[in-house]
């Protein structure tokens, strides 16, 4: 382990001139870089063996305009770093200020920058000198403003005139000989209303016969606002837009944020909720496994699938409904524990589930695995190197299809992961059909895991007893004036996380799901940052899929999982 | 088109009580025939997805035959957040659409925004297209979708199919097919609201 004091040694050792600030911050080491040198310093983070930060995870800002405490500039640029083979994590921030919000870009360095620093120019309207195209990526390309802006009103829509032709991009692309001599090249555009694009993507791309030598993705028509929304409410109030966000495995989501929350509380939860929330996640995970591959089934035009597969889904969304009365956004996961205990027949279903998912699963794989149609559609399509996975912060099964074995489950174990006997399996070809086949492999080990904590899971309450997240009893209500402040402090300002900063990730359906948080104090978050695992998926799509025929990079787009609600928030 | 055309020129109290008959038979065919194009953007389309598929079985009432191409498609069902960004998409697919042509708004954010009142998402389709059904639910059950679709059905059942002339709907076509105009929607053109 090289602890913070070893970092900040070495790049003070390495950089003598220049100035560190270290921050205390609890989750992980924090250092603050002044703007000219965090190109060198973060190549240096990112090359030096010692040290080998060389995942980026995440990189948000932060607008410090209504944090009235020692914030002299306006802007904080925040950067979350990984070693991914010692677990370290190390956050790195920049300040600037209004009047000259440009910082170097990192494009250079993680390729994954390039779309997160255009997330962040949109939304803060903070630049980056040398990002090779920086332009607006969630709001339409004639919003005025910059949403997440603390002085920009939540409720000031903006109508769009005329959708955006993307031909800044690629509209010259082929007229120069430099590009490689085509004749002619055919502009073609798909989505977003397109069914291979799952109604949310477009792409505009140049087509040489039916190869596809360019491409140019164009995302956000699905973003909601998530982050900004976060702001307006109590820290509870965040849960049910967490739900929407991978709305394939909504409990996941919940458990993320609650997990933040409850890190940056200190509250501890109870062991029976904690394998409650094992199993539904595990349960999560396997329906959302079974959306993604029977869509992408669906697209190579293999439609059974996906009936056999959704059938498990309606078992699973009927024991959910049991057990929190919603089918699809549960909103069932508290901070400090969840809404209701289990319903007395639950293990017992989740034990039918169990033995019905080998048939489900067994009926699909009977008919795909040794399908001549699927083999050659997907072997060799969309290939993807370990390196470049990594150098585009690949997370979750699609990384792990290329044989890299990152998964917060077991790299930053949380709840009874660490205890559970299970595997993270990995695969090497990193093509369509390895990251369709290891969700089958995923599925098989998280109903490892759901066995394993039916049988372990131990009675007791199911919300911790804190008196910071936990509602008294009525009988203190009515009974002592202290449950009765404490009734009403949680209901009317409701629950006080303490001042300061975090960012705790859980291991979702697609990868790892992380929530960046800033409180002031208060009872309302001061910033939410979600790090969505499919937006770094998608931005190296175009790099897959070029010189491909465009025939394969539908399957490759189906392979990645692309949930939009999670892409755009 | 034709069939109207022929209808609507002829008076007389033999046409009149044909046109009652041709009329109730032409709606029997519409509402039982309905070819859906699933607008579906958000989390409201996979319960859409959930009422295609088996357990719940959309064939029953005779539109399960989903087309992704609005020009095969007389049913637009808007499953899921429409943003700004979206909206001059939504309205094109609708332009594209042939009469006769009904729309389901599918869950609160189709059919008001529901609890995304920001920056990004417009406060409800009707901004922009007419509405048939409004659909409330955050997602709606597939259930409730059915509900939907039978008093979509009944509606229909109800037409006069001279109603479908292009002439005679609410003209929202833009003058130029680029720049287009946000219009004002008359409340008494709104559709049917299930369950609230
Ligand atoms: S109504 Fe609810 S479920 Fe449907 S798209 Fe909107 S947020 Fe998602």
């Amino acid at each position: 382990m090289v602890s913070t004091i070893d970092t900040v040694e070495s790049l003070r050792a390495q950089f003598p001139d220049a100035k560190f600030r270290v921050e205390p911050t609890a989750d992980m080491a924090t250092v603050v870089v002044e703007r000219g040198n965090l190109v060198p310093a973060m190549q240096f983070l990112r090359d030096e063996p010692s040290l080998g930060f060389g995942f980026l995870v995440d990189l948000s800002a932060v607008d410090g305009l209504k944090l009235e405490d020692d914030w002299p500039d306006r802007f904080q640029v925040v950067y979350h770093l990984l070693n991914m083979d010692s677990g370290n994590a190390l956050r790195v921030k920049v300040a600037i200020s209004e009047s000259d919000c440009t910082l170097p870009s990192l494009v250079g360095l993680w390729r994954s920058a390039d779309w997160m620093e255009r997330e962040v120019f949109d939304l803060f309207g903070i630049s980056f000198e040398g990002h090779p195209n920086l332009k607006r990526i969630m709001t339409h390309h004639e919003f005025v403003g910059h949403a997440l802006r603390k002085d920009y009103n939540i409720q000031d829509g903006q109508w769009l005139g005329e959708t955006e032709s993307l031909m800044d991009e690629i509209g010259e692309y082929g007229e120069n000989p430099a590009d490689g001599g085509f004749s002619e090249l055919i502009p073609i555009n798909i989505g977003p209303a397109h069914p291979a694009t799952h109604g949310t993507l477009r792409f505009f791309g140049k087509l040489d016969g039916e190869t596809l030598v360019k491409v140019a993705p164009e995302i956000g028509y699905l973003h909601r606002g998530f982050e900004k929304h976060c702001e307006t409410g109590s820290w509870t109030m965040v849960i049910p837009y967490t739900d929407r966000l991978n709305y394939c495995s909504a409990m996941l989501n919940n458990v993320g944020w609650c997990h933040t929350v409850e890190k940056m509380i200190g509250v501890e939860v109870p062991e029976r909720t904690q394998y409650i929330r094992v199993i539904i996640s595990e349960l999560s995970r396997i329906i959302d496994h079974c959306v993604c591959i029977g869509a992408m089934l669906v697209d190579l035009g293999a439609l059974t699938n996906f009936w056999y597969l959704f059938n498990l889904r309606e078992r699973v969304y009927q024991i959910m409904e049991e057990l929190c009365g919603a089918r699809l956004t549960s909103t069932y996961v508290r901070i400090g524990g969840v809404a209701y205990d289990l319903n007395p027949e639950f293990i017992g279903q989740v034990r039918e589930i169990l033995k019905e998912i080998p048939k489900g699963v067994g009926d699909v794989l009977g008919l795909i695995k040794k399908n001549r149609i699927f083999l050659d559609r997907t072997i060799g399509v969309g290939v993807i190197s370990k390196e470049d996975a990594v150098n585009y912060s690949w997370t979750g099964p699609c990384l792990r299809a290329t044989g890299v074995d990152y998964d917060v489950r077991k790299a930053k174990p949380y709840y009874q992961y660490a205890d559970l006997d299970w595997d993270v399996p990995t695969r090497t070809n990193g093509d369509v059909h390895d990251r369709a086949l290891i969700r089958f492999d995923e599925i098989v080990q998280s109903m490892r895991i759901i066995e394993q904590a039916l049988d372990r899971i131990p009675g007791g309450p199911v919300m911790s007893d804190d008196k910071r997240v936990q509602l008294p009893e009525k009988e203190d209500v009515y009974g002592s004036i202290e449950g009765l402040m404490n009734h009403f402090v949680l209901v009317y300002d409701g629950i006080k996380v303490p001042a300061g900063e975090a960012y705790h990730s859980i291991e979702a359906a697609n990868g790892e799901l992380g929530f960046y948080v800033v409180s002031d104090g208060s009872g309302r978050p001061y910033r939410v940052r979600c790090r969505p695992p499919c937006f770094t998926l998608l931005s190296a799509f175009s790099e897959i899929v070029e010189g491909s025929m465009i025939a394969d990079a539908v399957p490759t787009l189906g392979s990645l999982n692309i949930i939009a609600g999670e892409l755009d928030r | 088109m034709g069939l109207e055309n022929f209808f609507a020129n002829k008076t007389g109290f033999v046409a009149t009580k044909l046109d009652h008959v041709i009329n109730d038979v032409v709606n029997w065919g519409r509402q039982n025939s309905l070819w859906p194009y699933p607008f579906a953007t958000a989390c409201c389309g996979i319960e859409f997805m959930g009422a295609v598929s088996n357990t719940h079985d959309i064939s029953r009432f005779g539109a399960e035959l989903v087309r992704f191409s609005p020009r095969q498609a007389d049913l637009l069902i808007v499953a899921g957040t429409i943003t700004y960004k979206m909206a001059p998409i939504l309205k094109r697919i609708y332009d594209q659409m042939m009469e006769p042509k009904w729309v389901i708004a599918f869950g609160v954010c189709a059919a008001s925004g529901g609890f995304y009142n920001n920056y990004s998402v417009v406060q409800g389709i009707d901004r922009i297209i007419p509405v048939d059904v409004y659909l409330p639910g955050c997602p709606p059950r597939p259930e409730a979708f059915f509900d939907a679709l039978i008093a979509l059905q009944k509606k229909i059942a109800g037409e006069e199919i001279e109603e479908h002339y292009r002439e005679k709907r609410p003209q929202l076509r833009p003058d130029s097919d680029t720049d287009w105009d946000v219009p004002a929607v008359d409340p008494a053109a709104r559709g049917i609201r299930r369950g609230c």
